[in-house]
């Protein structure tokens, strides 16, 4: 580890409504990855933001490389060598790879108005081939898929070739395989003397990556300290300011054999090939494979957001014709899709109004008027069931933490109350604390004899929570596993079924290097 | 692997070529449609008669298409055109200024009137429907406060209209008698397409209307950018004043509101997005045309002019919906 590069202390900033950093501090060497970690709404984002020139601290100091600096906006984070990967994708759809990697500092031609797009191009080739990454410069981001788009934001931090790094939930929406890669990435960084701040709220990950960890709790700072001297457990306590016990929720019996629903040979082009599997009343049914094996498209052909080449859907019995969102709703049928800005809220509404937007009908009162105290009494349980940070109901979504915007999602689908329930990456983004809160409510909604399909790239959590596991690869289904026989061993040797693919593939990414 | 070949196949159809394609292809079938109604349409007179009728509100549209793309709107071009107009008499018969210099001077002023607009948006945060409407009023004002509600009429300097109505063309080439002020069009049109595909104004252009946050979190200086777009369109606006007072030969301060809606209307019958971050300036260019060849050929029809709007109301909606049909694909 070298010298200090960034000292931030005695950091002020105060939201309307909410103070969101009170005297903190964080400090970072060169060539060290220092973890930041917290609960949801714990000041993280808000901390980084500050260094990287997106907000303005109301007080404090900035030291970089010893000497007082003033951030005012991102350009001057990034002239002293500040760069940032946000937490939620900052990416200009319509427009291509390399022209979203270099917005900003376009290579430019002899007159010095015009781009210099082989340029833009030719330099973004290179920068992906050293990330390993299979990508056309030229395709436009809005056709990737969330995962690719986020490793888009990675390349494009890495090409800045900044000293100082910081990256807000990188590996949120990405797959084992590009969490190796960047964490190669990382560590190839760090030695060559690049400080790196690396939030993140999958403990696991931390001793895998980390040197030092900073825990926030309420917009105040903790603790640091280097990793190898803390437990996940003493991490933990300090993020939440007592001992929780995570101790693993008892899959519950499921007595019922009914089939709440039943999909059969589901087909759709070459991303679904002859799905077919049953889910039964009062079961959670989870969804395993590799990010791309058409777990995701399962669901949303289930839900009809996506059109079927053919294939049946049974519900309760009776064969479903789901032509369209609105007709799952009237099945009785959720979706929580993965990708929460596009699909999942309002983000311009309020707390409040988003959790009972999806069902509206149930808060009519005469003449179709909607009972308010109705509305704000289940957001009011929700809010506190679920830990939702927020100053008050009324308070717009978009000003929440990525975490507590999951949550409302969640909250929203939760208020819905629907037999079948399709959660996509559910937990992604929030905190250990909110995550156990949420899987006892999964357990409690299958009591009570609803279905739930949970799709989970954590295996952990697939494990801990399903009855049953369906593993998918490549559009199909390659085994199912009763929670008794799954293991991680047997899950992934399904998820890689196919071995010769698998092999062929990975043989290929690495010969475009 | 073969996820993503299906996806290339779709953006293929998505793409904007498709839709140039498409406005392109309407144009030709209006062409061929009206060719066949009226033996008086597909003559060379009729021919040049819409080209001068398309340059005017071309131009307009050329602004008005940087403006689209970031997400914007400009309801201000019809009357900051007549503003120019009447600027550039101004200069010209009443101040005797250098004819060059009353030019530059008109589109300049229209240039003024764009960035003000921007400087509103942008450093002020109001909604640019607010601010270009507001502009519309203060130039449309101003136009009528400085010509003291009188036409400024060019004669003391008869060389000005042939700027627009003289033919550099036909006295090249006899027989190919088109007007200056189409050559000004294609010019511009070539000047914009430029700018917008090849320079960094063009690619901010589609970044802001892409998603304005994260443009503005890469580093880029928004705001000033944005003013450079409104000003930009101001400047179109002015090139247009010129070009029309040129053509009438006089500045007419109470002529210029409904243009600005007719170069909305080329802008989106083109296919660019209300939503932003995408466009393309041939596409506006065929949308100008469409827009007057259908006026010319239903007038030749003798279509009453009431219902030429009518009509022209009615393409607008269809082109938007062939749009999004497209999209859903
Ligand atoms: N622009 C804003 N306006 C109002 N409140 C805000 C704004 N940005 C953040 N906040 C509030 O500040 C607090 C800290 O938010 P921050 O995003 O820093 O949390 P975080 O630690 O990154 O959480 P997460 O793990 O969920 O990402 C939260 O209560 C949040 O609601
Ligand atoms: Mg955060």
């Amino acid at each position: 580890m070298g010298d200090v590069i960034v000292q931030m202390t005695g950091i002020e900033k105060t939201f309307p409504g909410v103070h969101a950093l009170a005297q903190c501090q964080f400090e970072l060497r060169a060539g060290e990855v220092h973890a930041l970690v917290g609960e949801n709404g714990a000041g993280k984002s808000t901390l980084m933001k500050v260094l990287a020139g997106v907000y303005k601290k109301d007080a404090g100091d900035i030291l970089y490389k010893g000497a007082s600096v003033d951030i005012p906006n991102p350009r001057a984070a990034q002239q002293l060598g500040i760069s940032i990967i946000h937490q939620e994708l900052n990416l200009m759809p319509h427009l291509t790879v390399a022209q979203n990697i270099f917005i900003g500092r376009e290579p430019r031609q002899k007159v010095r108005f015009m781009l210099d797009e082989k340029e833009i191009n030719a330099r973004t080739e290179q920068l992906l081939s050293m990330l390993h990454l299979n990508l056309d410069p030229r395709t436009k981001v809005a056709e990737l898929t969330v995962a690719k788009q986020q490793m888009v934001e990675i390349a494009k931090a890495l090409s800045f070739n900044a000293e100082v790094l910081i990256m807000d939930e990188p590996t949120a929406s990405l797959t084992e395989a590009e969490i190796g890669e960047l964490f190669r990435i990382i560590a190839h960084l760090r030695d060559q003397g690049v400080g790196i701040v690396y939030i993140t709220h999958r403990l696991e990950e931390l001793p895998r990556i980390a040197d030092r960890v900073t825990v926030m709790r309420d917009g105040r700072y903790v603790n640091t300290s280097p990793i190898t001297e803390v437990t996940r457990d003493q991490i933990i306590s300090m993020m939440v300011g007592r001992t929780i016990y995570e101790a693993a929720p008892e899959v519950p019996e499921n007595p019922s054999q009914d089939v709440m629903m039943e999909a059969k040979n589901l087909r759709r082009g070459n991303v679904l090939k002859d799905v077919s599997f049953v889910l039964k009343k009062g079961e959670i049914l989870g969804f395993a494979g590799l990010m791309g094996a058409g777990r995701t498209d399962v669901a949303r052909a289930i839900f009809g957001a996506d059109s079927l080449d053919s294939g049946e859907i049974y519900v309760k019995g009776k064969l479903a014709h789901i032509k369209s969102p609105r007709d799952a709703v009237a099945h009785s049928i959720a979706y929580l899709s993965e990708d929460r800005k596009r699909y999942g809220l309002a983000l311009g509404m309020d707390v409040e109004a988003n959790i009972v937007l999806a069902s509206f009908q149930k808060f009519l009162a005469w003449l179709g008027w909607v009972d308010a105290t109705r509305t704000r009494d289940r957001a009011k349980v929700m809010v506190d069931m679920l830990a939702i940070k927020t100053p008050s109901l009324q308070q717009k979504v978009k000003f929440l933490s990525g975490g507590n915007q999951q949550k409302v999602i969640v909250g929203k689908w939760l208020t819905a109350d629907t037999d079948i329930l399709i959660f996509d990456e559910p937990t992604r983004g929030i905190d250990v604390g909110a995550k156990s809160e949420i899987y006892k409510l999964l357990n409690e909604l299958v009591q009570q004899g609803k279905s739930v399909i949970m799709i989970s790239s954590e295996l952990p959590e697939i494990l801990r929570m399903s009855h049953r596991i369906v593993v998918m690869c490549e559009g199909r289904i390659t085994g199912e596993l009763t929670n008794a026989e799954a293991t991680p061993e047997a899950i992934m040797k399904l998820a890689t079924q196919r071995g010769e693919i698998v092999q062929m593939e990975t043989d290929s990414t690495k010969g475009d290097a | 692997m073969e996820t993503e070949s299906i996806a290339t196949k779709k953006s293929l159809f998505r793409s904007d070529a498709m839709q140039r394609l498409m406005a392109f292809a309407a144009l030709i079938v209006l062409f061929v449609l009206f060719s066949i109604a009226s033996p008086n349409f597909f003559k060379f007179d009729n021919i040049v008669g819409i080209l001068l009728a398309t340059a005017v509100n071309g131009v307009l549209a050329l602004g008005v298409t940087f403006v689209i793309i970031t997400s914007g709107i400009d309801l201000s071009v019809g009357t900051v055109m007549t503003f120019s107009a009447v600027m550039t008499g101004k200069f010209i018969t009443d101040w005797g200024l250098p004819i060059p210099v009353g030019i530059v001077g008109g589109i300049l002023a229209g240039g003024l009137c764009g960035l003000i607009s921007g400087t509103f948006i942008a450093r002020m945060k109001i909604p640019p429907f607010i601010a270009t409407l507001g502009m519309l009023y203060v130039s449309k004002g101003l136009s009528l406060v400085i010509s003291q509600l009188m036409p400024i009429y060019f004669n003391d300097t008869p060389i000005f209209r042939q700027l627009a109505m003289g033919s550099i063309l036909g006295a090249i080439i006899p027989g190919l008698e088109i007007p200056n002020a189409v050559l000004v069009l294609f010019a511009a049109a070539i000047i914009a397409n430029l700018i917008l595909t090849k320079t960094v104004l063009g690619r901010y252009t589609f970044a802001i209307g892409s998603n304005e946050e994260a443009t503005r979190l890469s580093g880029v200086n928004v705001a000033a950018w944005k003013m450079a777009i409104y000003a930009l369109c101001g400047l179109f606006s002015g090139l247009g004043g010129v070009l029309m007072a040129a053509r009438l030969n006089s500045a007419q301060p109470a002529l210029g509101s409904g243009y600005e809606l007719d170069a909305i209307a080329a802008v989106v019958i083109g296919g660019t997005s209300l939503s932003g971050g995408e466009g393309t300036i041939l596409g506006t260019i065929i949308g100008a045309f469409i827009m007057s060849v259908l006026v010319n050929g239903l007038r030749i029809l003798s279509v009453p002019q009431e219902w030429q709007i009518v009509v022209t109301g009615g393409i607008v909606i269809l082109a938007v919906y062939t749009d999004i049909l497209r999209r859903q694909k």
